[in-house]
């Protein structure tokens, strides 16, 4: 028996980490991925505990989790693949197209 | 606990490769071992229907999307393997935060009494069996029953997913700076002070 809190706690630690990767690398890529890795941080959770109470709502929360995470990774991509199209940088310090 | 504390291990670590790989394909790979632990995470929490998905959207689909962009961005272009590759000066400061921030989430964790833990079986059934929680059959249920119109609006979410990618990928962009670099000239102000002089 596993208690529930365990899996908050390797929930939490994965978050933390794709966050430290969000906010300390340059390359937009591996910036989407620390964000694929915060997704799944949060459907760990979910699952533990549709799990935990034996109830299906978590399942159905993280499917639909995991739908989102994919068309935020497709529109993240593209933008990566347009901006670099417009001006050639692979640095997320030089997207500064959007500054007022 | 064995299985648990060992799927845990793998996927710490392939996090922390993930995000200190100092090239993008490292990253992906890291990323793949992370997903293949969290499916076997799933199983071992009787969500037969998700890992299966998670397996097929995420390293089936999502990945391949990271390594055809990291084929379509990086052939024979520098800034991919050279330079660096961190924020300067944010290193130390982003660990501590989220170390802090993690405290705080394992202390508010510590304090809420969870009374269900997840036990080793099967809840209702042998693993394997048509219809137990978690497998396909209990899945569609609740998807396809009382939760029709969360599943709707995720079709709804690709469609709009699918319209901006379309639009972002149709190079809004003009002809001449498609392609290649073009280094925009500086925008020069005029300077205020010398026309202020002028008036004064």
């Amino acid at each position: 028996m596993i208690p529930a809190t365990y899996y908050v706690v390797l929930s939490g630690a994965l978050f933390f980490l794709g966050v430290i990767g969000v906010v300390t690398r340059r390359n937009p890529l591996i910036v989407l991925m620390a964000i694929e890795l915060m997704w799944n941080a949060a459907n760990v959770v979910f699952i533990a505990f549709a799990r935990a109470w034996l109830n299906n709502v978590g399942h159905v929360f993280a499917f639909l989790v995991i739908t989102v995470a994919a068309a935020e990774a497709a529109i993240g991509l593209a933008i990566v693949v347009v901006a670099f199209r417009r001006a050639q940088y692979v640095d997320v310090d030089e997207a500064a197209g959007l500054r007022g | 606990m064995t299985i648990f504390v060992l799927l845990a291990i793998a996927l710490l670590a392939s996090a922390l490769f993930t995000i200190t790989a100092k090239h993008p394909v490292y990253s992906v790979i890291g990323l793949l071992l992370n997903f293949l632990a969290l499916a076997a995470l799933y199983l071992s929490l009787s969500a037969e229907f998700l890992a299966l998905i998670q397996i097929l959207v995420y390293s089936g689909a999502i990945l391949v999307l990271f390594v055809f962009v990291i084929a379509l961005l990086s052939s024979g272009v520098k800034p991919f393997d050279s330079g660096p590759n961190k924020l300067p000066r944010i290193g130390m400061p982003a660990i501590v935060t989220a170390l802090v921030a993690f405290g705080a989430l394992v202390w508010g964790a510590v304090q809420v009494p969870f009374t269900p833990s997840v036990g080793p079986t099967q809840p209702n059934g042998p693993p394997g069996a048509a219809d137990v929680f978690g497998s396909v059959a209990d899945f569609g249920r609740a998807l396809f029953g009382p939760y029709l119109l969360p599943f709707e609006m995720t079709a709804l979410v690709l469609v709009i997913a699918i319209v901006g990618v379309i639009m972002l990928a149709s190079d809004a962009a003009p002809a001449k700076t498609r392609g290649h670099h073009v280094k925009r000239p500086r925008r020069v102000r005029e300077p205020i002070t010398k026309t202020k002089a002028k008036v004064g």
